[in-house]
């Protein structure tokens, strides 16, 4: 019964309907329109998620391929509307559907200026970011990939800090750079092998110097949206300009889609290239690591801080793509969702100060848990998840990861482990300046704890990370089986080019020594 | 019942620290005490059972991981080795509880803290339980954690707050080492399980691997970077730096956390993992040389510190030296048998001083204390108790362990053997005098208190009494009543198959009996030389202490200084890191990553709006060219000769 409904459909769409109805149902700009939006928003995001639930328990686990597939003719001339999940897209659904009423909820007060446009923009978000990790065509990826930029740009130019024409600029800088390469990566694609369809690609052996070039525009944009060093500078810009719900989005969803990308694009469709780049994405992930995490140390204001740690976070993550093994990829992903929870409540921390002080200077805090004690808690949890400490979400992915990296290169094991030394430091000491110490400075004489509806928005987050830390199973199960497949195919397609070509063994072997050797 | 024991502390945890203000500051003590000390008694039963019957268990709670080939479950695996250890937490922590009712009777963070002992206790359990690595490092990550969380207890002072971060980062120094040789273990051997990686052990002896593109001997490589992650917990050289500032914690702390319990766990994990050292005589001989250079450098910096609490804390630095090397030789039922004596020797010194600072109001300086022994009588006692247990005065616990300890370092009649047996002895001669020191200038002589303080001074209520008096029972007999089940002749049916030594028959384990007789008698000589010393320096004549430190100033500096640590750690690394990562941040991604990008993108485009002639001054290809080249020429260099 349920199977013959487009569930995948649905929950992509069900944000756009009800922004729709938004759009022209609400009028007026007086509190109770306000209040009305508001409601309208969070239980449109609610509903979603509650749908998307549909997804979870309706997968089949043993099932590696795509499911929940809705085809239909669309553009002609082999671009169609394809949609579908697997184990590895599932999950990104899911956390933006998790993470989208959260972010509604922390908008309730802070935003009060065009509120409706406001939730406009974020339900419209929503669409695009689910239908990035669900679009199995690559034109119908391309749309979504692409128009997800414009709410955001909206959110940090309309709702931003004093400097968001400078953020949104650069922002958008990078990321035109990364997308323009990408489309033409994809052109070429379509004239090469006549079809826009993933599955179809996925199996598709482009030529190994073609792979190549194909490669390098897929990894422009990736990366940038990582972000990698260097092209991460963005990124600390984007979140300090960026309302709170937006960098929750931003660091929790949108950073993803690159690491998505490398997953769904890069390993499957060009392995050859994956495999010969593997180093250079090893040497730019552990700059990542070691660089932001030096820089996140130095930072005096809060959002700047959080952002320099998904850079080294990110790092962590393009590793485990690139080790194409089990642990070192299903370590990616879980260091993905992961990442998506903690540095979302992390930015949501920063948020609940923010609103009260309007700063987010480290230096204008000092001593909250006098006034905050439930605060001190929530952000202490987050602060060592970050950490990744064992028990917590962010455990799970950073050391799965390095399980799978060490089998890659002890080298770049060594280099990527630092972060974990260099996380605590800079972590504990934001902790310890931000929360510890006695309340000595006047303005925060009456600070008030956190109230019901920012505790509310905090408890799902906290759930997933505990849980993510004590019972992560459910989440290898799902994931396991396309890793799996994943892993098969590539090494499948490493091997027969290797056969293939013996007399240029010696490169192939070369790589193939570099990926599993050390 | 192994199941009890864990979780029992972390549901007094739980309950307390999120419902403390509803259950009450008495209830919320006395909650998590019962608990604490229920998990006392089945320990006890558990230690009879498992150790004493011959009857190891391994219990599977919960599936945790499954990601291709590396799967692990949270279980408990339960022999000799961990029944020693869960009796020593959760004695020590149930005295403990009981002993902070009455010490942090006036703090209004009561419920606060007793969850953190309790959760503490539950972090230390998951350790000593671990059938694999990862749990293991659970267990070991949430004791620093702990730890953290307690050293920083009192919140509003920034020492505290300082010392808090201080201990946490050092253990991560630590913990990277450790975390690299899980990943070692699992790539060669496929598996994170104590059995299954110890079943396989004998098969990679003397073979080599790649690390960092050399090729190094595998157990050996495995054991020393699993020995960093020991050498962080248990405040060995190098990374010792955070112990004593660790003290900052409330005193019954410094007992449960910094002398009885985490501080071993690194001992505890090395014994752990004796399967593999003994295959690795490399490793064994660095933990040797890395113990008997601690145990005398911290009881060197022990001999002229005048915080009470920090001369505890070298004290504990410089016996856990004493494990490691006794572990070192290859007698790893020794290393632990002196745990389990220092746990009940070491908990009293520290809970003894915790009875004198609480009567003191809270005074650490023993510059400013001295004639105690007439106000505090009972406490004197303990004290007593707790240091002739200490300098190993013939008959106490500390006479049985840590003679043994350096008996089977003489008995291994190795370079390094030799080495550490001397350096063993000597420390053994700065452990009474400090010992004596403390006793001397903390109860004798004429007060150097002020008036009020001293005539103020009482002993602590009956609540912190007793557990000082059970400690000192074990502090007395623990060696006796132990010695020939850990150590003796049949030592190898009590630990069955929790520890394994490579040569059973022949090995130090049972040469050590029959060292000469000056071996077994050096180390009391010692200990009295090192008691008159203290006599003369602190009661007779006590102009000589300040004279010496006058006549031999430079190295009276070194030993106050702690031979400098602090200052070159904070030079190289602190200093070091954040001066690198202010100019990453101004000059990496502000002027080169920047300013060649979108900044100089936007001046150029900006240029070129204002005046169209500024183009041909070659703004705008001056920045376009500059990122060309250089992303072409990493990608050339990665398409040329990434691939070799």
């Amino acid at each position: 019964m349920l199977s013959d409904w487009p569930v995948l459909s649905i929950v992509t769409f069900l944000p756009l309907v009800g922004a729709a109805l938004l759009a022209l149902l609400i009028r007026g700009d007086d509190e109770t329109a306000k209040r009305n939006t508001r409601a309208f928003a969070l239980w449109t995001s609610l509903v979603t998620f509650i749908v998307s639930l549909a997804l979870w328990f309706g997968f089949d686990r043993d099932d590696a391929g795509f499911q929940f597939v809705e085809q239909a003719e669309w553009l002609g001339s082999g671009i169609n509307y394809h949609m579908g999940v697997d184990g590895i897209s599932i999950l990104f659904v899911l956390l933006t559907t998790l993470i989208t009423p959260i972010c509604i909820l922390v908008s309730w007060e802070s935003i009060n200026t065009r509120v409706k446009d406001y939730m406009i923009a974020f339900l419209f978000m929503e669409t695009l970011m689910i239908g990035v990790f669900s679009a199995l065509d690559m034109v119908l990826f391309y749309l979504f990939f692409e128009a997800g930029l414009i709410p955001m740009f909206l959110l940090i130019g309309i709702w931003g800090g004093p400097r968001r024409v400078y953020a949104t600029f650069k922002f958008f800088l990078f990321t035109l750079l990364g997308s323009v390469l990408m489309l033409v990566a994809m052109i070429a694609m379509y004239l090469q092998a006549g079809t826009t369809d993933i599955p179809t690609l996925m199996n598709h052996e482009f030529a190994a110097s073609m792979q190549t070039w194909l490669w390098l525009g897929f990894f422009a944009s990736f990366a940038v949206k990582m972000p990698m060093w260097p092209v991460h500078t963005w990124l600390p810009d984007a979140h300090v300009e960026a309302p709170t719900a937006g960098s929750v989005v931003l660091a929790g969803i949108l950073l993803k889609m690159g690491g998505y990308g490398f997953l769904r694009f890069s390993l499957p469709m060009f392995p050859l290239a994956s495999a010969q780049f593997a180093d250079l994405v090893f040497f730019m992930s552990c700059v990542a690591v070691i660089y932001a995490s030096l820089i996140a140390l130095m930072q005096k204001d809060m959002k700047k801080l959080i952002a320099y740690s998904s850079v080294a976070h990110m790092g962590i993550v393009t590793i485990g793509i690139f080790t194409f093994n089990i642990q070192g990829v299903q370590g990616a992903i879980m260091q993905m969702i992961s990442h998506g929870l903690v540095s979302g409540a992390l930015f949501m921390c920063v948020g609940v100060i923010y609103d009260r002080m309007h700063t987010r200077e480290i230096a204008a805090y000092g001593g909250l848990v006098h006034r905050m004690p439930i605060y001190a808690v929530v952000f202490l949890l987050f602060s060592l998840a970050s950490v990744g400490l064992p028990g917590t979400a962010g455990f799970i992915g950073e050391f799965l990861t390095l399980v799978g990296a060490y089998k890659a290169s002890t080298l770049v094991t060594v280099a990527a482990a630092t972060g974990m030394v260099l996380g605590a430091a800079y972590m504990l000491w934001l902790y310890r300046r931000v929360v510890f110490g006695p309340l000595e400075k006047d303005s925060l004489k009456d600070i008030l704890d956190m109230n019901r509806r920012e505790i509310l928005a905090f408890v799902p987050l906290i759930v997933g990370t505990m849980w993510m830390g004590i019972y992560p199973l459910p989440l290898f199960e799902i994931t396991g089986p396309a890793v799996e497949q994943l892993i098969s195919s590539y090494q499948a397609a490493i091997a027969a080019h290797d056969m293939a070509q013996p007399v240029l063994e010696h490169a192939p072997a070369a790589v193939h020594n570099a990926v599993s050797g050390h | 019942m192994i199941s009890a024991i864990v979780f029992m502390p972390l549901i007094g945890a739980i309950l307390v620290g999120f419902m403390g203000r509803r259950i009450g500051d008495t209830g919320s003590m006395i909650l998590t005490s019962s608990l604490v000390v229920l998990a006392a008694i089945f320990s006890a039963i558990t230690l009879a059972d498992v150790a004493f019957g011959h009857n190891p268990q391994h219990i599977v709670v919960l599936e945790w991981m499954r990601s291709g080939d590396f799967e692990l479950d949270w279980a408990f695996k339960v022999d000799t080795l961990t029944a020693v250890m869960l009796f020593v937490v959760t004695g020590v922590s149930s005295l403990v509880h009981i002993y902070s009712i009455g010490y942090m009777s006036d703090d209004p963070h009561r419920p606060r803290f007793f969850a953190y002992l309790s959760l503490f206790t539950f972090a230390m359990l998951m350790l000593v339980t671990a059938d694999n690595f990862v749990q293991l490092f659970f267990g070991w990550e949430g004791v620093g954690l702990a730890s953290y969380l307690l050293i920083g207890f009192w919140f509003k002072k920034s020492t505290a707050n300082a010392a808090a971060m201080k201990a946490f980062i050092v253990n991560r120094v630590g913990d990277f080492g450790f975390a690299l040789g899980i990943f070692a273990l699992f790539m060669v051997t496929g598996s994170v399980e104590f059995d299954a990686v110890f079943a396989q052990a004998a098969q990679y002896q003397g073979q080599s691997f790649n690390f960092l593109g050399y090729d190094v001997d595998i157990l050996t490589t495995i054991c020393l970077l699993l020995f960093v992650g020991a050498m962080g917990k248990s405040a060995q050289l190098f990374l010792h730096t955070w112990l004593p500032d660790a003290m900052e914690g409330p005193t019954p702390v410094s007992a449960l956390i910094h002398a009885a319990t985490m501080v071993t766990a690194g001992v505890f994990m090395v014994a752990r993992c004796s399967p593999l050292f003994e295959l690795a005589p490399v490793a064994l001989e660095f933990v040797t040389v890395i113990g008997a250079t601690t145990a005398i450098f911290a009881a060197s910096v022990g001999l002229v510190q005048n915080d009470i609490k920090r001369v505890i804390a070298y004290s504990t630095c410089s016996q856990l030296g004493y494990m490691f090397f006794a572990i070192g030789v290859g007698a790893y039922p020794v290393a632990i048998f002196h745990l389990f004596t220092h746990a009940f020797f070491k908990a009293l010194l520290f809970l003894g001083a915790g009875s004198v600072i609480h009567a003191m109001h809270h005074e650490q300086d023993m510059r400013k204390m001295g004639g105690l022994w007439k106000t505090i009588p009972f406490t004197y006692a303990m004290m007593l108790i707790g240091t002739v247990a200490l300098m190993g005065f013939p008959g106490t616990a500390g006479y049985f362990s840590k003679d043994a300890v350096l008996e089977v370092a003489y008995a291994a009649h190795s370079g390094v053997g030799n080495y550490a047996f001397w350096m063993g002895i000597i420390a053994a001669f700065m452990t009474s005098f400090y010992s004596w020191r403390l006793i001397f200038m903390t109860f004798h002589g004429k007060t150097r208190a002020d008036q009020h303080t001293f005539e103020h001074a009482h002993e602590s209520p009956l609540v912190m009494l007793v557990p000082l008096v059970l400690l000192s029972i074990g502090a007395l007999f623990a060696g006796y009543a132990f010695y020939d089940s850990f150590v003796g002749h049949h030592f190898q049916e009590f630990w069955g198959d929790a520890i394994f030594i490579a040569d059973p028959e022949n090995g130090v384990m049972h040469h050590f009996h029959d060292v000469p007789d000056w071996v077994k008698r050096l180390p009391i000589v010692m200990g009295g030389i090192g008691f008159v010393t203290a006599w003369l320096f602190y009661i007779k004549i006590t102009s000589i202490p300040g004279a010496l430190a006058k006549q031999f100033e430079p190295i009276y500096q070194f030993l106050l200084n702690k031979w400098y640590f602090d200052e070159l750690y904070d030079l190289i690394f602190v200093r070091f890191s954040k001066w690198l990562g202010e100019k990453l941040w101004i000059f990496g991604d502000g002027k080169i990553i920047d300013g060649l990008g979108p900044d100089g993108v936007a001046a150029s485009v900006m240029q070129v709006t204002k005046r169209v002639v500024a183009l041909q001054t070659g703004y705008l290809y001056h920045y376009a060219f500059a990122m060309l080249i250089g992303v072409v020429g990493l990608v050339t260099y990665f398409l040329v000769w990434g691939v070799h």
